[in-house]
């Protein structure tokens, strides 16, 4: 695909899907190379069904694209799933960087009118992304071993973190958390990484007291450096209380309803604590990611 | 070569594309190149600091979107130590918008904010969310008198007074701010609406009620613009509903000079770039050299007789 920017046609509501015929930002007036996020159209390479609910959505991705790091998201414009239009973007983390490939994945779960509009993407469209955009997940050198935790489709989101730990050898346990095995997502790709703990609603195992004493253990074996998770607000709140405790730091990603994912409106905002006084922070431009400790719930 | 420059009172502004206060930040110039811009305008600041209203601040709707964000603002010092200067980076005019509860704190603001850098003072009187009645001073044609004849005597920096559409005869506000002495009308704020989740049976919006935005509402602003430049002999940036070149040419042959964009960045954050350049091409296809000569051009004939219409080709 070209590498150049484009704005799909911009200012036409509703051609979302739509490939571009003019590009309507002449290259050479843009400084391209210095911006760090883009309007871009991605051709779709694959886009299954992996469960009842959750889509897998493989894309073709602009180089400035493939720049998105761990925890980063994308703005993306769905297709509209009925008559009617999306006026907003959906904010959607990366599942996997394949930077040899030139690809981005998606693993999302079809909940509203803009991912049921998402999923009607068939192979050969054109899905218009805005990014990469936020603040993603840090590695810091000194840690060897962590420890991730995710919860439903936010389990998606700690795939490119457990990736780059990987890559940097540094080992992973990977904590995923369902309502049944149908719907752990992606444990292969984390096996990848790492050890992987599968616990269920089926069996009782991901009752928070379970997922505790698993934390505890992995402390004890000294195997948590460092704390990672995403996608329920009870682990979240069991592992910011444990990081406190044995003071291992933590990163949690966060959603909350988005509009323009770049900053300005102040829309997606979420509490934070820092030294007993309570402020509000953007999701979109300040995080997604934010240290644990400060995050106050979502 | 179209001439893209529009002049509004004393400020000249390379193109009539600028952002809506609200829905910009320099943090756009993560996509975007900002100096592109005919002017650059700031999100409205008050005295102190506020938090803003309690999420979630925005829900989709047919035809655009509904917004209650409450003026969240690190305060007047801080916008004048930091924004200002970061804003000042780039090379557009810069429009300062300021928000207050009382006339005095209006006077006051107006005097703190147009000593510093920037170009224009936007005064908005008219923000429909930071008020849970969804009252303000652009609803009532003597309280919009008051506070900008106040602030006139205060500064002679160019003000630009914006007004709701939620006043039940915004004509007459419009009037009532020319007359005191506003340089420039922005027309308009939000309309406030209110969105029920039905799933919940709870407002869609923390705040309860929000502004209405984007398409949908284009219509209706554009029949005030145009009432509006009747009725006044200032300028008149349109706002309201922008998504393409159109849209623009329609608000300027309404009576518009310039016009503010806020919806369409959220939905395509590079939009306003692509305006600017696909009016210029707009005009240069339709053999205008100036843009300016969009303004007012509305082919505007008293109602052909009915039956005579019913007769006539379409188009």
């Amino acid at each position: 695909m070209s590498a150049e920017p484009f704005a799909s046609a911009p200012y036409v509501v509703g051609e979302s899907a739509r490939p571009v015929t003019v590009p309507h930002i002449p290259a050479q007036e843009l400084p391209a190379q210095e911006l760090p996020a883009e309007e871009s159209l991605c051709p779709v390479v694959s886009h299954d069904w992996v469960n009842d609910e959750y889509k897998h959505l493989v894309v073709e991705a602009s180089p400035k694209a493939l720049t998105v790091t761990p925890g980063q998201f994308f703005n993306l414009l769905c297709p509209s799933p009925d008559v009617g239009e999306l006026f907003f973007r959906r904010p959607q983390s990366v599942y996997r960087i394949d930077r040899e490939r030139g690809q981005i994945e998606f693993l999302y779960k079809c909940v509203g009118r803009g991912t049921r509009g998402l999923a009607t993407l068939e192979k050969g469209d054109e899905l218009n992304m805005v990014g990469p955009l936020g603040v993603g997940f840090r590695l810091d050198p000194a840690w060897r071993q962590i420890v991730v935790l995710g919860r439903g489709v936010g389990i998606a989101t700690l795939g490119p973190i457990s990736q780059a730990a990987r890559e940097g050898h540094v080992g992973v346990t990977a904590i995923l958390s369902a309502r049944n095995p149908d719907f752990v997502m992606a444990d292969g790709f984390f096996r990848e990484a790492g050890d992987v703990v599968s616990v269920l609603d089926t069996d009782g195992t991901s009752a928070v007291e379970n997922v505790e004493r698993i934390l505890q253990s992995l402390i004890v074996q000294r195997l948590a450096d460092a704390f990672f998770t995403c996608g329920s607000n009870r682990l979240f709140q069991l592992m910011k209380r444990l990081g406190k405790a044995h003071n291992i730091p933590g990163q949690v990603a966060m959603e909350q309803v988005m509009a323009c994912g770049l900053g300005p409106c102040y829309v997606c905002v979420r509490t934070f604590e820092v030294d007993g006084k309570k402020e509000l922070r953007r999701v979109c431009i300040d995080g997604p990611v934010f240290d644990m400790q400060e995050a106050v719930g979502w | 070569m179209v001439d893209m420059s529009v002049k509004i009172g004393a400020v000249t502004l390379k193109n009539p594309i600028m952002p809506a206060s609200g829905c910009f930040s320099t943090d756009l110039a993560q996509v975007m190149d900002l100096n592109r811009l005919g002017a650059l305008v700031a999100k409205t600041v008050s005295r102190e600091f506020r938090t803003g209203n309690p999420p979630p601040r925005a829900a989709e709707v047919e035809g655009g979107m509904i917004n209650s964000i409450g003026l969240p603002t690190k305060g007047i010092d801080y916008f004048l130590q930091h924004q200002v200067p970061d804003y000042k980076r780039f090379t557009p005019p810069l429009v300062g918008s300021i928000s207050a509860t009382t006339i005095e704190d209006f006077e006051a603001m107006a005097r703190d904010v147009a000593k510093s850098a920037i170009d224009v003072l936007e005064v908005n009187i008219s923000c429909p969310t930071r008020d849970p009645k969804g009252g303000n001073f652009a609803l009532h044609e003597e309280h919009t008198y008051n506070v900008v004849k106040l602030i006139r005597a205060t500064t002679d920096k160019p003000m630009w007074v914006k007004l709701s559409p939620n006043a039940g005869d915004v004509v007459a506000v419009a009037k009532a701010a020319e007359r005191a002495g506003a340089d420039a009308l922005v027309v308009s704020n939000t309309i406030l609406g209110l969105k029920i989740n039905t799933d919940t049976f709870r407002p869609a919006i923390g705040n309860k009620f929000g502004g209405l935005s984007g398409p949908g509402i284009k219509p209706i602003i554009v029949r005030m613009v145009y009432q509006c430049a009747k009725a006044v002999k200032i300028p008149i940036i349109g706002c309201g509903g922008i998504v393409k070149v159109e849209d623009v040419v329609e608000y300027m042959l309404a009576g518009a000079t310039a016009v503010m964009i806020g919806y369409l960045t959220f939905r395509n954050p590079t939009g306003m770039v692509a305006i600017i350049d696909g009016l210029e091409q707009w005009c240069a296809k339709r053999g205008f050299a100036r843009v300016a000569d969009l303004t007012g051009a509305m082919i505007d004939e008293a109602p052909m007789e009915t039956f005579a219409a019913a007769a006539a080709p379409i188009g």
